[in-house]
């Protein structure tokens, strides 16, 4: 499953990202990284944006985005 | 600049790079360090240009330059180039890379990039007093030790460990640079000891240290690669890290070296981190952030709340800074006169008054405008409000292929496009930024509202003005986002850019900081613009009134003087006008182009008064005016222009009118704003070709259906 598909309050470990280099790096730069634990904190309408919590960090990701980031619930 | 006094050896010269990643307080701690404002400290995301503080201490002369906030050591954004490209390319001695301290674990990402660069670094380990306040603990002493670099405990806001950073600099500067222990996994570290052997095997002499050599081969580095690869030591060197490079990713189960070492980085620091910082804080409740985000990015309301607060910047951007303007509009008006009288010659007296005081007037015109909207803009940016508009409004905008953030510079524009150009700077990623200013312009602004007003008025009821003005903005307004499609779908092509980004914690900006936003914006408006805007200003003066032909002006004057009536004075004397404008460079270029709008419907009176449009949308009332014979001072509410233009043109040719007014580029001193937010001046001719060919096929379509539908 990926990011999108988790709901709000909900906690998943990031298990692969599977974006361009690029938004790899960018990802990665963020916190977003495999073993990375991650929660979902908002999403704006139609779930087009959402806000997660990696770490320490809050960061809002497009629903595009969202989907390369390989998570498994915990 | 320099203060010789206590910089009495040059050798004491010491450049210190200030690096961090956004929202650390980097600008706050440079204030500190240097008490002095030298430079205006930039912060995160207005200004892109790294900015140097000059000072003395001990003896010491230090240069310290303020690089923009980047989160990892790549070229992604703008900022991130520019901090990128300087660290990689230019001299400097030390590098203090300044960290938040309650958030280690993401900042130390940067700064173990920064450790592998073999420059010397010190570590500001920034808002002590704010990780003190959550109960984070950290032992800086032992941080110190097991990273082989100096860690600072510093706050800007309580001036800790100012003094001790400041000397610590010196130490190291003094020193021989003492190399980072960064300790990677033992696979990693496995191939690093390879290479190591292999370059000492061969005795490859570099400037960089061997270690951080072998680190910079294997993540891929573009400065190392280009340095080795012209020695002839690369042909053996080459298999050698591949080889190491295919076992690091098969360790880490990747096809990327760069996640790879990110990962690496990330179990370093959870190492660092676990030894060296306790955290006591309570069980964890809900943040005052938290709190205040479950109201302003509510689904529900989170919009509508937004939408209030931009709609009450902008009643008291165009309400209050309607106030200033009527002062400074008349100030101009008493300076023209009063310098008008002083000078004896008529044509340098209209270059200096209509020319000159006119021009640079019509730019310090906006500055109450520009002021409040920046106020207003640095507000909603620096309490961390903007990255939550960006959030609520992506998904709509990405559907136009724009951001989120282009929201704020796109209402902007309705009042005025100069600040609107200059508030697309909150768009970080350089292709959303040129493709909202190009949109920017169908925004219709204020300065097109008395053009709209005297055609509404002309060809409809009173009681429709007000619809037609409402769908003439709203038309504008769609167009614009049709137009966005069409370019990202043509010019702007490719893949869309990622939305990524920091939501940072709500913070109560400094009365400091909003001062020095807003007292920097608005100088360079009025430094830079303004001496652009005189000058071009002065030209379509010169364009508008020469060549001044005085055999015309006889003539009239001749038969002024023996007119009979008053009426009939006033008559010719709007005929020498016309007369005047006709003969002009400017009324030469309109007839000659006539031909060019005739398909339009348009003649060479409404095409000399779009030209003159270019110069400001104000000024089309008035040329309109002048070409209709009616006098100088006309404005929108003269009820005789309103029969006139009902009189002598056709409605369709009207409608055309209107549309080429909404498309054109809004006004010459917006077109230097836009130039100069571009970057380039090749996208001006850009938007010059774009917004022309828009509004010549726009207007040529309104104007042929109108003519079937009117059956005219």
């Amino acid at each position: 499953m990926n990011l999108i598909e988790l709901d709000i309050g909900e906690e998943a470990v990031v298990k692969k990202l599977t974006a361009s280099s690029d938004l790899k790096r960018r990802l990665i730069s963020f916190g977003v990284m495999k073993g990375a634990h991650v929660k979902v904190l908002a999403v704006a309408p139609a779930k087009s944006t959402i806000e997660i919590e990696a770490g320490k960090m809050k960061l809002a990701l497009r629903k595009e985005e969202a989907k390369t980031v390989e998570v498994e619930r915990v | 600049m320099n203060t010789p006094k206590a910089c009495p050896v040059t050798a004491k010269h010491i450049t210190v790079a200030l690096v961090g990643q956004p929202n650390v307080g980097k600008s706050m701690l440079i204030n500190s360090i240097s008490n002095a404002h030298l430079h205006v400290g930039n912060f995160s995301g207005v200004t892109v240009e790294k900015t140097e503080v000059l000072f003395d201490y001990e003896d010491y002369h230090f240069t310290v330059v303020d690089l923009p906030g980047t989160y990892a050591f790549t070229d992604y954004t703008i900022e991130e180039r520019v901090t990128h490209d300087f660290l990689c390319n230019q001299e400097y001695d030390v590098i203090i890379n300044v960290v938040d301290s309650t958030n280690l674990e993401k900042n130390f990402q940067l700064t173990s990039e920064l450790l592998t660069m073999g420059k010397k670094v010190v570590i500001a380990l920034n808002m002590s007093d704010e990780a003190k306040k959550e109960g984070i603990e950290i032992d800086a002493k032992y941080m110190s030790e097991l990273l082989g670099v100096p860690c600072i405990k510093t706050s800007a806001a309580t001036k800790e460990g100012i003094e001790t950073l400041l000397k610590t600099v010196i130490q190291t500067y003094d020193q021989e640079r003492k190399e980072p222990k960064l300790v990677f996994s033992e696979a990693v570290e496995e191939e690093i000891e390879n290479i190591l052997k292999f370059l000492k095997n061969h005795h490859c002499e570099l400037e960089y240290s061997k270690r951080d050599l072998a680190i910079n081969l294997l993540k891929g580095n573009e400065t190392v690669y280009n340095m080795i690869r012209k020695k002839p030591i690369w042909i053996e060197l080459q298999p050698v890290v591949l080889e190491a490079k295919r076992h690091i990713e098969l360790h880490h189960d990747t096809d990327d070296i760069k996640e790879a070492f990110a990962e690496e980085y990330a179990s370093f620091i959870r190492g660092i981190l676990a030894e060296t910082v306790k955290i006591n804080a309570p069980k964890r409740e809900k943040t005052l952030t938290e709190k205040i985000d479950d109201i302003l990015i509510h689904p529900v309301f989170g919009i509508p709340i937004f939408l209030f607060f931009m709609w009450a910047l902008f009643q008291l951007t165009f309400t209050l800074g309607a106030v200033p303007m009527d002062y400074i509009d008349s100030f101009f008006g008493w300076m023209g006169d009063v310098v008008g009288n002083t000078i004896q010659n008529d044509d340098i007296r209209s270059l200096v008054v209509d020319g000159l005081i006119g021009g640079v007037g019509a730019v310090v015109l906006f500055t109450p405008n520009i002021i409040i909207l920046f106020i207003g803009i640095t507000l909603l940016e620096t309490t961390g409000y903007m990255s939550r508009v960006a959030f609520l409004l992506d998904g709509i905008f990405h559907k136009f292929g724009l951001h989120g953030q282009s929201f704020i510079p796109l209402v902007t524009g309705f009042g005025c496009s100069i600040p609107a150009y200059m508030s697309a700077r909150i768009l970080k990623n350089d292709r959303d930024r040129l493709l909202t200013l190009f949109i920017i312009g169908f925004m219709s602004c204020g300065a097109r509202l008395p053009v709209y007003v005297l055609f509404a008025g002309a060809f409809f009821p009173e009681e429709m003005s007000g619809t037609v003005l409402f769908i003439i903005y709203i038309s504008g307004a769609l167009l614009g986002l049709l137009a966005a499609k069409v370019l990202k779908l043509t010019a702007f092509k490719g893949i869309d850019e990622p939305f990524v980004m920091e939501m940072p914690k709500y913070r109560l900006p400094s009365f400091k900081l909003v001062w020095h936003n807003v007292y920097t914006q608005t100088w360079m408006y009025l430094k830079k613009a303004g001496t652009f805007i005189a000058g071009a200003t002065v030209l379509i003066w010169f364009l508008s009134n020469y060549p001044h032909d005085s055999k015309i002006e006889e003539f009239y004057n001749a038969k002024i003087e023996q007119a009979s009536t008053q009426e009939a004075k006033h008559k010719l004397q709007n005929e020498l006008g016309e007369a005047l404008l006709a003969d002009s460079y400017l009324g030469r270029v309109g007839k000659f182009t006539e031909p060019l709008v005739e398909p339009l419907g348009l003649d060479w009176k409404m095409n000399v008064a779009l030209q003159a449009g270019l110069a400001a949308k104000e000024v089309v009332v008035s040329t309109l005016g002048v070409l209709y014979s009616l006098g100088d001072e006309v404005d929108e509410a003269t009820s005789s222009l309103k029969d006139r233009i009902k009189e002598q043109i056709p409605l369709p040719s009207a409608i055309a009118f209107i549309v080429v007014i909404m498309i054109y580029l809004p006004c010459l001193a917006a077109s230097v704003v836009f130039t100069k937010e571009a970057g380039h001046i090749k996208y001006f001719f850009y938007l010059l070709v774009f917004t022309s060919v828009a509004a010549y096929v726009m207007a040529f379509m309104a104007y042929r259906v109108s003519l079937v539908v009117l059956g005219g």
